[in-house]
């Protein structure tokens, strides 16, 4: 046993190096040709296939499998792709178990669904691996569409707007491009920097520019992108991290999940990220099981996640919350974090208390309990900031806290269209943010060319 | 417990399980691995004659069909006869007879369509001590390019006269074994009766070509470049075999004449089929190439305890007993009506029913019903094809349910009537061959 593993406090190398290796492994390996072809001969073919209409981007399942099932990996990358550009990672990342596969006939027959997500994989890799690229830029049309953020929404439309030969610019916050499928997600989802490949995969179509480290509301506003650019995509997803509400929440020690995924995601050596030995995660979404999962696979002790509802009401799937437990994590129910207890500056504890439903209303039962803790993840949510939109003359109409858009992703602005996470609507997925941008695309195509018609 | 052995054409055997001429019977060493294994008989390879013997490919002598997880589906061969000395062969049958006195060892010989060369080769196999003979008629690739094998089945007339030879010249029970390779099984099995066999076996293999090289297009197995099709064995050739099989046992010319039954078969339900077709025993050879000698212990165990849990004793109260139930299309009852129930507790909602009926047959099955997906039989405008039946992929989902004598059928408005009519009584037959007044 490393001496690291009961250091106390927040501290890295509580692991050898072959145990963070085998720790951040690929969670579901790679299908091989024998095994895609098996799996892929479970499909039914179904007609009007439940998978494809639980598919936010509406991939033709079934037919992308049948395509494997007949050796041909590259159609049905091609099929996957028609719909979903970012289809490989979406392989990697979906919940595919509270979409696709949750309505496989399969599942409903067996408790077996086919197993969708690694058949996307599969193809979407074979096309990848030999940058077979499917799509050429349509004759430059001479417009200009701005788009902010590149992130799975941002990606996913200035793909679809370079196919229509439209000149593209990205600007991104952050020093990479990928959004949240490179700063966010568990890392054990997404190896081998496949995030920075699949930008590349996705760019190689030509006439779009990603500019880094360009942030809204920092470096340019809103109005000098409806000025200088003929349509704007807002895709900058949330940058807000919802607070505890909890006294002394600003003890060293207590941190946003996100920043720590991010963190680990962007480490070159795991040995040198350091985590608490006893890990409480206050949340009950992805993101509280990516930040816990990660913290016991980097060596803490002790991992709990502390959610103020029942297990029916966590936005982390059934299969996530499986994994967590699989993990060696501990997840309680019914309590909502109201302390956070200080030793020198530094959280020593913190102290919750019990919840019950009142009627429809949430509320604390009195009874308190502490739990020893040397490092407290945030992971409550993530908000809009919209301070980021001040000066874009007219103010955009927000809805519950976030950008307001029409079926077709257009803003309350002229020119100015919004997907992902940052719109009211946006629940929090990647193969949602794709479908969101492809779309907006397909409108602001249509708004440039008077009905697609260049 | 069922008793299960066997006599064919006074063949004795302890089970009705034999290996069919083919590699796995070339050698002593592979039939005594079989008798051990526990196999009834064994077919030894086909023999040719006396001098240098056949020379085989030494390229891929197989190719194949696979289904889901690549399950060997259909197997098609290039190999000719026995490859190996006759005198060997002679020797090592006898050797094993000896060893095996209550195994069933029949030998198969081609040997050119002159009677000489039958003369020459009968006795030297008689000395054995072999039970009987086979005659190889069906061999469809490079024995028939010299003028035997399938060339040989092909012509009636012939089989007619190398059977009457063998029988002339043995006094060891003959069995014919046919080609497919034809477009009425009848005729070869009446000539083989008329030439005086003691029975026929069948059916061998078929011409095909199992796949090609997309690369080279090149027709597989490929030797050097080329292909020449094969003989086609294996799962994939029972239902072609099983009809074949029938058409023979329900021929009045032919009928009572014993039948071996080959062709696909695998397990101990195929062996049960083949038998309640008329076969009076089977011959095995993909199943055991695929997955060795040992599964014919499956077929046994299987066959005592189906026979055991529905009461028939010894094999004669199973062979032949669909035969009288295989009739010509025109008897069919046009009376029978049936309809398509589909269990909605057992529909996992696939839709695969719906869009069957619906881009192919008749529109009979709903896809939405009160706007949820569900999958229902339209009753009006369900005809029984039983093509849902066949493509749903959950057993017993979908079932045929006969209707009632008296029962109003919504598709025609009409009552079941009770009365049997088939096609040589409808009015729309113009043949139609109507009652006496």
């Amino acid at each position: 046993m490393p001496e690291g593993q009961f250091k106390q406090g927040i501290a890295g190398g509580r692991l050898s190096p072959e145990q963070y290796a085998d720790n951040f492994a690929d969670l579901h390996p790679p299908l091989d040709h024998h095994e895609a072809l098996v799996e892929s001969d479970r499909c039914y073919f179904c007609y009007d296939a439940p998978c494809m209409n639980a598919c936010p981007t509406s991939i033709d399942i079934p037919l992308f499998i049948r395509q494997i099932s007949t050796g041909n990996p590259i159609g049905s990358a091609r099929t996957i792709f028609d719909q979903n550009i970012l289809g490989g990672m979406c392989a990697r990342v979906c919940p595919t178990e509270t979409l696709c596969e949750e309505v496989c006939v399969r599942e409903v027959a067996e408790g077996k669904p086919v197993q969708i997500g690694r058949l996307q994989r599969y193809a979407t890799d074979v096309a990848m691996a030999e940058n077979k690229q499917f799509y050429k830029r349509s004759e430059p049309t001479g417009k200009t569409v701005a788009v902010v953020g590149a992130g799975p929404a941002g990606l996913a439309a200035a793909h679809r707007l370079a196919r229509y030969g439209h000149d593209v610019t990205i600007l991104e916050a952050r020093p990479k491009p990928g959004g949240l499928n490179e700063y966010g997600i568990a890392a054990y989802k997404s190896v081998d920097n496949f995030a920075q490949a699949e930008v590349d995969y996705v760019t190689s179509i030509g006439g779009i520019d990603i500019q880094n480290g360009k942030a809204l509301g920092r470096d340019y506003q809103l109005s000098d992108l409806t000025r200088n650019y003929d349509a704007v995509f807002l895709g900058m997803g949330l940058a807000g991290v919802n607070a505890l509400r909890a006294d002394g929440e600003e003890a060293q020690g207590v941190t946003n999940a996100v920043e720590f995924i991010a963190e680990l995601r962007q480490a070159s050596d795991l040995a040198s990220l350091p985590v608490g030995r006893r890990v409480v995660v206050i949340g009950g979404g992805m993101t509280a099981i990516d930040a816990a999962v990660q913290s016991k696979l980097l060596g803490a002790e002790e991992v709990t996640i502390c959610y103020r509802r029942g297990p029916e009401h966590m936005n982390a799937s059934e299969f996530e919350q499986d994994l967590a437990a699989a993990n060696g994590v501990i997840i309680r129910h019914w309590l909502q974090p109201k302390r956070v207890i200080a030793d020198g500056g530094k959280v020593s504890a913190i102290e919750l208390e019990y919840t019950a439903m009142d009627g429809d209303r949430l509320v604390g039962t009195g009874e308190r309990l502490t739990l020893v803790a040397d490092q407290v993840f945030k992971a409550i949510g993530q908000s809009f900031v919209p301070a980021a939109l001040n000066g874009s003359g007219a103010l955009l109409d927000l809805e519950a806290g976030r950008i307001k858009v029409d079926a077709e992703g257009r803003t309350s602005l002229p020119n100015v269209w919004a997907g992902g996470d940052c719109i009211f609507g946006g629940d929090d997925l990647t193969v949602s943010a794709v479908a969101q941008g492809r779309d907006a695309a397909e409108s602001i195509h249509r708004a440039l060319t008077s009905n697609g018609r260049a | 417990m069922a008793d299960i052995r066997n006599n064919f054409v006074g063949i004795k055997s302890p089970n009705p399980f034999w290996l069919a001429s083919a590699p796995p019977t070339d050698k002593a060493y592979n039939v005594i691995r079989a008798f051990k294994a526990g196999w009834g008989g064994v077919v030894w390879k086909t023999l040719g004659e006396e001098g240098p013997p056949v020379v085989n490919v030494n390229g891929p002598r197989y190719g194949a069909i696979w289904g889901a997880d690549r399950r060997l589906l259909g197997l098609n061969n290039i190999e000719l006869i026995t490859d190996r000395d006759l005198q060997v062969n002679l020797r090592e049958i006898k050797q094993v007879k000896m060893d095996w006195p209550d195994r069933a060892i029949v030998v198969s010989l081609m040997v050119p369509c002159e009677e000489h060369a039958w003369k020459a080769i009968l006795p030297v196999v008689e000395e054995t001590g072999a039970d009987g003979i086979e005659l190889n008629f069906g061999c469809p690739h490079g024995m028939s390019e010299r003028g035997m094998g399938a060339a040989v089945g092909q012509v009636p007339e012939y089989i007619e006269m190398v059977v009457r030879w063998c029988k002339a010249n043995t006094r060891m029970p003959v069995i014919t074994k046919l080609t497919p390779n034809i477009t009425d099984i009848r005729k070869p099995a009446r000539a083989a009766l008329a030439g005086g066999t003691d029975a026929v076996s069948l059916i061998n293999t078929i011409n095909s070509i199992t796949g090609v090289n997309l690369d080279s297009f090149a027709p597989e197995p490929t030797i050097d470049g080329k292909g020449s099709h094969g003989g086609y064995c294996g799962p994939a050739v029972k239902p072609i075999a099983m009809n074949m099989v029938a058409e023979i046992a329900r021929d009045p010319e032919t009928k009572g004449l014993p039948i071996s039954g080959i062709g696909g078969i695998t397990t101990w339900r195929d062996a049960a089929e083949f038998m309640a077709l008329g076969a009076g025993n089977v011959q095995v050879c993909t199943a055991a190439m695929t997955f060795g000698f040992k599964i014919v212990q499956e077929m046994i165990a299987g066959l005592e305890n189906w026979m055991d849990e529905k009461g028939h004793a010894t094999l004669d109260d199973i062979v032949g007993r669909a035969t009288p139930n295989v009739t010509d299309w025109q008897y069919l009852n046009l009376n029978y009506v049936a309809k398509a129930h589909i269990d909605q507790d057992a529909c996992i909602k696939c839709g695969r029913c719906h869009i069957a009926c619906e881009d192919t047959s008749h529109q009979a099955i709903t896809a939405i019903v009160d706007g949820v997906r569900h999958f229902e039989v339209i009753e009006a405008e369900c005809v029984g094809c039983n093509l849902c039946v066949n493509v749903c992929p959950v057993e017993n989902c979908i079932t045929m349910e006969p209707l009632a004598v008296g029962a109003i059928d919504e598709r025609t408005g009409r009552p079941v009537s009770p009365i049997y009519a088939n096609w040589t009584t409808h009015p729309n037959n113009p043949m139609a061959k109507v009652a006496a007044e």
